[in-house]
């Protein structure tokens, strides 16, 4: 499987699609995650994204190979960021094809899910009365 | 054994990487080690350690050369 795993400062939905273009892949799918202006309510002015960067990468690559095995993508690209980032922003890309699309969006579902929850990255959103680590306390 | 220090356990800790001198065998040993150390690290809705970049359970056995990390709760995507 060819799979692009990435943690940089920027990041563009074209590079990942662009990587993911395949004759053999009638679906593509697309997740892309950006910054909210908001939390509960309180407007989010920055966030910041630190990365264990050699454990993420290798955490990402389950993520990806899962997809390979289980759903049979044929190419992904699953691509993070890392350092300060503004509302609007781009934060997150993942781009996957398949022969047909029903993998596609699993496999865009599966890896943003699974992310979220095994991958050593954090964010810190920044308030106008603070800042406050996300997801940190119960 | 050098422990990194990620997040929110960073800042706890107050530095990226400490050393932990105490005789811990086990990751269960080196969690009450550090919650001990840094009691604020209970409060938290998880704390993982991961062992050579795999998340470890609380009997796995730590060497002295391992690559040793405190994972907070991770709020990726």
């Amino acid at each position: 499987m060819d799979v692009w795993i990435e943690i940089k400062e920027h990041i563009t939905v074209q590079e990942a699609l662009d990587f993911v273009q395949s004759p053999d892949s009638g679906g593509v799918a697309v997740f892309v995650g950006n910054v909210r202006n908001e939390t509960k309510g309180k407007p989010v002015r920055q966030l910041f994204f630190e990365c264990y960067a050699p454990m993420a990468l290798l955490e990402l690559e389950k993520i990806a190979e899962h997809t390979r095995a289980a759903m049979g993508i044929k190419k992904i690209a699953i691509l993070h960021v890392s350092g300060n980032k503004l509302p609007g922003d781009t934060v997150v890309v993942i781009a996957a094809a398949a022969p047909h699309r029903a993998a596609a969006f699993e496999a865009c579902q599966y890896a943003i899910d699974t992310l979220k929850e095994t991958v050593p990255i954090w964010k810190k959103e920044y308030f106008e009365d603070g800042e406050v680590w996300v997801a940190a306390h119960p | 054994m050098k422990i990194l220090l990620f997040g929110i356990a960073k800042d706890i800790a107050g530095a990226p990487v400490i050393q932990v001198d105490a005789p811990v065998a086990k990751v269960a040993a080196l969690k009450e080690h550090l919650y001990q150390q840094y009691p604020r690290l209970r409060e938290l809705k998880s704390c993982m350690i991961a062992v050579n970049k795999v998340y470890a359970t609380d009997d796995a056995a730590l060497q002295p050369d391992d690559e040793i990390a405190v994972i907070p709760p991770v709020s990726g995507g």
